[in-house]
């Protein structure tokens, strides 16, 4: 897809930073698609049923997050010897543990520990 | 006199002189280590993430995501960020090849972009607080605004850089040390692209569920 021959000096795996034209424009139709999809899905309500809505919402965003990650921060396995990738991955982990854990947590100091002080008696997204 | 000159030349401009081959070993370690700090950075957001999903049902009798929330505007600022992301990778992408004028006009692209969404976001910021959605109304716009502010205030950022970019360029022109700095600010834009990914999916589309 490269039009000229010197884009392809740097076109080899060194990830990272360089991408190809072709990759950020594939990256971008796809991060289009997996933005209107939600958006249509939230503004229209073409499903009846909010949790689904949300479900598939929230899969979406995962999808474009890796969409991102692959096609734009050209994170990989060899982009600085997988160090990138490791720390993304890391990352990850604490990222999850993070957000699950304070939700987590706080759902049950809520409703072992202050009973009558939560109007709804949930916070959504809680296990 | 006292020492033997070097052997090699050494390029006045670079303080990393692994850099300088550029013969595609770019274990660079600044773009490792900016990757790192993005990476930590990521956690500061995912610190108010769970900040505001542990307050979003806090209404303390104020408004709801669904009463204040405006989704066209969420959508275009949306667009606006995605659009930008491309730019940015068009003046990576003229950094290649090496042509200056091409690389500055995508940068200012980037930029005019960056802050067509902070207007946006200002003026969102602006019409809720005229509402009376204040940050200190209930704990879920205090979570709001300090998450949806934090990477507003991160795009801020960004065009600064941008800014200082384009007269780093216009002055010394596409050298290594400003090679590196561009692809510094690539990791920076597109992260922030990624995390306003969470934003609108997690505050604004879930937001409207409730």
């Amino acid at each position: 897809m490269s039009s000229s021959a010197d884009t392809d000096l740097h076109a080899h795996d060194d990830g990272q930073t360089h991408g190809t034209r072709k990759s950020y424009l594939i990256g971008f139709a796809l991060s289009a698609v997996l933005t209107i999809i939600p958006f249509w899905l939230v503004m229209a309500r073409p499903l009846a049923d909010p949790t689904a809505t949300a479900v598939l919402v929230i899969l979406f965003a995962v999808a474009q997050i890796l969409v991102h990650t692959i096609c734009f921060l050209h994170v990989n396995t060899t982009s600085e010897g997988g160090w990138t990738l490791l720390a993304y991955v890391f990352t990850g982990v604490l990222l999850v543990i993070t957000i699950a854990g304070s939700l987590w947590i706080m759902y049950h100091l809520n409703s072992n520990m202050m009973p009558g002080m939560m109007d709804s008696g949930e916070v959504a997204g809680t296990p | 006199m006292l020492k033997p000159t070097p052997a090699a030349p050494v390029d006045r401009d670079v303080f990393h002189l692994d850099e300088a081959d550029g013969h595609g070993s770019h274990s660079s370690p600044v773009l490792l280590g900016f990757w790192i700090y993005l990476m930590s950075d990521a956690l500061i957001f995912a610190s108010l993430f769970a900040t505001y999903g542990v307050l979003s049902s806090s209404f303390a009798g104020g408004p709801s995501p669904r009463e204040i929330f405006e989704l066209p505007l969420v959508a275009l600022n949306t667009a606006i960020l995605l659009v930008s992301s491309i730019t940015y990778g068009f003046a990576m992408l003229a950094m290649d090849k090496g042509r200056v004028r091409s690389v500055q006009t995508w940068l200012a692209i980037t930029a005019l972009l960056g802050m067509s969404f902070v207007a946006v976001e200002l003026y969102e910021f602006g019409k809720l607080i005229h509402e009376g959605a204040t940050p200190q109304r209930s704990g879920f716009l205090s979570g709001f605004f300090t998450l949806v502010g934090t990477h507003g205030l991160h795009v801020s950022v960004g065009i600064l850089w941008i800014g200082i970019m384009l007269v780093q360029v216009g002055r010394f022109g596409l050298n290594t040390v400003n090679k590196r700095r561009l692809m510094c600010l690539s990791m920076f834009w597109h992260f922030l692209d990624v995390i306003w990914i969470g934003v609108f999916t997690f505050v604004y589309l879930l937001g409207m569920l409730r």
